[in-house]
């Protein structure tokens, strides 16, 4: 069973890789790179590691997601200041 | 008997996912996207808990409740960047 | 000794049941018109779900029921919450209704009318 699990999800984390790469939205890229660490720490707990999983989910889903979005805030300020107009659209696509 | 039952739930929660992931694909907009992520992680808890079953350790329950902490922060801190930028 | 081998047979029905409650939960985030019926459906549904799929594998390990109700009161807490500031996020950001809804009443709201909202 867990087999099917593992193959499931590792299927999903490449189709999310994947849109990650070449979605033209940055922050539809960091929720697929989310989605990644969440599936991955599925897999962990599949390999008899709860550690590493709680980890993997803290870290993975929780912290990078909030760092990137912090980022993301402050390239779009600078860019306001700079350009001297509205800051650019990145949410919609 | 009772293992077949939780294998067939088991994989209708694993369908449920693949077909919530087409949603955060195709969604036209990062809400549409972040509302496929949240259903994608609530019944992901569905499956790690049907997991701990099958291999019959208690301890990843646990996990289960933090990864559920975890993904409702971070589609907290998505919504609130969506509404004015975190 | 009958109980021993009826509470996992029971355990996994209501599992099953729980089960098509997150599957119809997917089928409606796919389906639905736009982001606000998705987000509904997305949050109802699978809250239902969850509880069901959780509790019938709390029946069918009684030892483990502790940690399971403890699990289902978090999802039943949070889900709520983070359904409403989606649905704040998306109303604030401007995403339109769906073709055919009758009413916004927040936008009633922010506008000073009094209608049927009340």
């Amino acid at each position: 069973m867990s087999i099917v699990i593992i193959g499931t999800f590792g299927a999903i984390m490449i189709a999310a890789a994947i849109f990650a790469i070449y979605s033209q939205n940055i922050l539809s890229a960091i929720i697929s790179a989310g989605v990644i660490s969440l599936l991955a720490s599925i897999i962990y707990i599949l390999l008899a590691a709860p550690d590493v999983a709680m980890t993997e989910a803290a870290i993975g889903s929780g912290l990078t997601t909030v760092v990137f979005l912090l980022a993301l805030r402050r390239i779009q300020v600078n860019q306001a200041e700079k350009e001297d107009g509205s800051a650019e659209e990145v949410i919609d696509d | 008997m009772a293992n077949l039952l939780f294998s067939v739930a088991l994989s209708i929660a694993l369908l449920a996912v693949v077909i919530s992931f087409f949603r955060l694909l195709i969604g036209p907009s990062a809400a549409d996207r972040t509302v496929a992520l949240d259903g994608m992680t609530i019944i992901s808890i569905s499956v790690i808990t049907a997991a701990a079953f099958f291999l019959g350790r208690v301890i990843y329950i646990d996990v289960a409740l933090v990864y559920a902490l975890i993904s409702f922060l971070g589609v907290i801190a998505i919504a609130r960047f969506i509404e004015r930028g975190l | 000794m009958e109980l021993q081998s009826v509470l996992p047979v029971l355990g996994g029905l209501i599992s099953i049941v729980g089960a098509l409650f997150l599957l119809l939960a997917a089928v409606g985030i796919i389906r639905m018109p736009d982001v606000y019926n998705r987000m509904q459906t997305g949050t109802k549904a699978t809250t239902l779900g969850s509880i069901l799929f959780l509790l019938g594998i709390g029946i069918a390990e009684p030892s483990w029921l502790g940690k399971i109700v403890l699990l289902i009161l978090f999802i039943v807490f949070t889900n709520p919450i983070s359904s409403h500031v989606l649905a704040r996020a998306a109303h604030f950001r401007g995403i339109p209704l769906a073709e055919g809804s009758v009413r916004d009443c927040l936008a009633d709201d922010e506008a000073g009318e009094q209608g049927v909202c009340e």
